[in-house]
């Protein structure tokens, strides 16, 4: 009972993070029936602008740990933000004002992620980063189930960027925007709508989580590298796909599912089996429903 | 005369490379590159069955590719070669030039065999959704051979070099040389062929428009279904030659990189188009190689204008960010790739007198 317990909150701090690049995935490809498969490596940025702006903190200003960490997280989030913005506006935008056929801006997006690990590891070199220490780590033990601080917040940040991201898109006016977009890209500019600004405001919600989570893994597993954000990204986007692209609940709900299946999985079997075993229980949910657990079939009209 | 011109030229060409190589006017270094394009065309085209010429998104090219890998490398080292593993050769080694060939062919066809595990699904999902079958299946196909122990899980397996030299004892001829070409002749001739039969027509009808294709009676699953089948035994046939040039294979060779690859390739070319398939490979695979020499070129002559710090030194990662950075650009200013959706003939129709085609 207690071992399920524990694999539970792992599983629920693993889902966490691909819930919050899931989230990231779901939102553009909502507004913009874009994959950006740049996404994860956004992550990775985000874990290294959080390790550069934490030393920075932490070696100039001579601050508390605590002030570090609260004066990291928003600029952390701004600044990757920033980065998605630019890769939108750089790559993305002259493709869309061109009319490209969708896959070509996806491969771009697929250059755009390899560019940013490997300019990263061209720069930086192959040294693995070691991030520094902000939280004291606070272990809570309830009988043989122990918690530590960090695992409540990451789980809770997950939860409250859901909470704040469905507000967003359900009760605002951009929300409603980026759904009018998303339903009719033509009409929607005739209405006075700043298509643009709508974008990019996805785009600077969507890498502020991306970001948000990049700081949360870089503090729950200290060792940067630039190919992190690889792996992550890509089984985030499956995540994504499985609760029903383009369907904020979808990104929540599968994220969570494909953290449980892998802690599971590593639980009851040896390890390497982990990639086989989820991957093969997503096929399955697929297979069962082919627009993944919240997707909508779309109709086709004759 | 001149309808076989084309033909003839082709043959002619690859008779010169190998003869070449006999002779060892061209070096180890130059053969392999030539190897690597042959390979890389055959992987670019195949994918272009699903990915160009059917309209759907595929990204787990690799998987395939690596299931023809391993089967081919356990099939051949069985056969033809003294191993740890599988101890003496179940067949005379002076037999290998005749049944490597057959090898090759048997890998291809359990490649179209896992190519179900994608084409299956295919029948009711679509666009995105495929995709993530097609990568969740290469993911799956990696994890499984790393985890069989007997052929080497994640340390990879080798013991395909005793085999060409199994080969070339029995002739001493640049084996892999010839069978590279010949597969990737066959190959393109395979896929030329298809596409422009009544398959082919099927399968173009369902990038334009399935549910019309549906109702003007095509059936959209066989098809679905032969052309993942025919792109993913191609995969396997390539993978085959892969392992056998390389003499080394290992699982995470052939991971969503390799896909990127391949598809980085397909999209270069332009959607629908064999000939800009066989252009981008043969670009691609030329400029990841000559940009082994151009860095360290660029590398001294920073140094020497002193902008670089003596300290950094370009290493060859920046390969990774000149092609893709290449790629952004050309997205940029042709986004429907090198030669869109044309072959050669259609932008030069004087090449029409020069090949005859039924």
């Amino acid at each position: 009972m207690d071992i399920l317990i524990q694999n539970l909150l792992n599983g629920l701090q693993w889902g966490s993070f691909y819930a919050l690049i899931a989230l990231g995935y779901t939102l553009v490809y909502g507004v913009l029936l874009l994959i950006n498969f740049a996404h994860g490596d956004i992550f990775m940025v985000g874990a290294y602008i959080a390790f550069f702006v934490a030393t920075a903190f932490l070696g100039f200003m001579d601050f508390a740990p605590w002030m570090v960490l609260a004066l990291t997280v928003p600029l952390t989030m701004i600044l990757t933000a920033g980065v998605g913005v630019t890769i939108e506006r750089i790559a993305y935008r002259p493709l869309r004002r061109k009319g490209a056929h969708r896959l070509y801006v996806v491969i771009t997006a697929l250059m755009c992620g390899l560019i940013l690990e490997n300019g990263n590891l061209a720069l930086l070199g192959a040294s693995r980063k070691k991030f520094p220490e902000l939280l004291d780590k606070v272990v809570y033990t309830f009988g043989n189930v122990s918690v530590t601080n960090l695992k409540i917040i990451v789980i809770f940040a997950a939860i409250a960027v859901f909470l704040l991201l469905q507000f967003i898109v359900t009760k605002t006016k951009i929300g409603m925007a980026m759904r009018g977009i998303s339903y009719d890209k033509f009409a929607i500019p005739l209405m006075g709508i700043p298509i643009d600004n709508v974008i990019v405001f996805t785009f600077v919600l969507g890498s502020g989580m991306a970001g948000l989570a990049g700081l949360l893994f870089a503090m729950s597993y200290p060792i940067l590298e630039p190919y992190m954000g690889a792996l992550i990204g890509w089984k985030a986007f499956i995540a994504a796909v499985v609760g029903g692209i383009g369907d904020i609940r979808g990104a929540f709900i599968g994220g969570f599912l494909l953290g449980f299946i892998e802690v599971g999985v590593v639980a009851l079997f040896p390890s390497t089996f982990r990639d086989l075993f989820a991957f093969s229980i997503l096929l399955v949910i697929l297979w069962i429903k082919p627009t993944g657990i919240f997707g909508v079939a779309k109709t086709t009209k004759i | 005369m001149q309808k076989y011109s084309f033909n003839i030229g082709i043959w002619a060409m690859a008779a010169i490379v190998v003869a070449l190589s006999q002779f060892g006017a061209l070096d180890l270094y130059i053969q392999s590159v030539i190897m690597f394009i042959g390979i890389n065309i055959i992987l670019s085209s195949s994918l272009n069955v699903v990915n160009g010429y059917m309209g759907e998104f595929s990204c787990g090219h690799a998987g395939f590719m690596c299931i023809g890998a391993y089967v081919s490398s356990v099939l051949s080292v069985m056969f033809f070669a003294q191993d740890k593993i599988f101890g003496a050769p179940i067949l005379p080694p002076d037999l290998a030039p005749l049944g490597f060939p057959i090898i090759v062919i048997i890998a291809g066809l359990v490649s179209a065999v896992a190519g179900l595990i994608v084409a299956i699904p295919s029948f009711k999902t679509r666009g995105d959704y495929l995709a993530i079958i097609t990568i969740a299946a290469n993911y799956m196909v990696i994890s499984a051979i790393e985890n069989m122990d007997v052929i080497g899980g994640p340390r990879g397996f080798m013991g395909m070099k005793r085999v060409l030299n199994a080969m070339e004892d029995v002739v001493d001829i640049p084996w892999m040389m010839i069978w590279v070409i010949l597969g990737t002749l066959g190959s393109v001739w395979m896929i030329r062929r298809f596409v422009s039969s009544t398959y082919g027509k099927g399968i173009m009808s369902i990038c334009q428009d399935e549910v019309a294709a549906e109702i003007m009676s095509v059936n959209t699953n066989k098809m679905k279904m032969a052309a993942f089948m025919l792109s993913s035994g191609l995969a396997g046939v390539a993978g085959a030659l892969f392992a056998h040039v390389l003499g080394y294979v290992n699982p995470q060779s052939f991971n969503i990189m390799k896909s990127t690859e391949c598809m980085v390739m397909v999209y270069l070319g332009g959607m629908g188009s064999l000939g800009g398939s066989i252009i981008s490979a043969i670009f691609f695979t030329l400029m990841l190689e000559m940009l082994r020499f151009i860095i360290p070129a660029i590398d001294t002559g920073l140094h020497f204008l002193h902008l670089l710090p003596d300290s950094y030194h370009l290493s060859q990662v920046w390969k990774w960010v000149i092609i893709p950075l290449t790629l952004i650009l050309l997205m940029q200013f042709r986004p429907e790739g090198i030669m869109g959706n044309k072959e050669l003939p259609d932008l030069f129709p004087r090449l029409k007198k020069f090949y005859k085609f039924k």
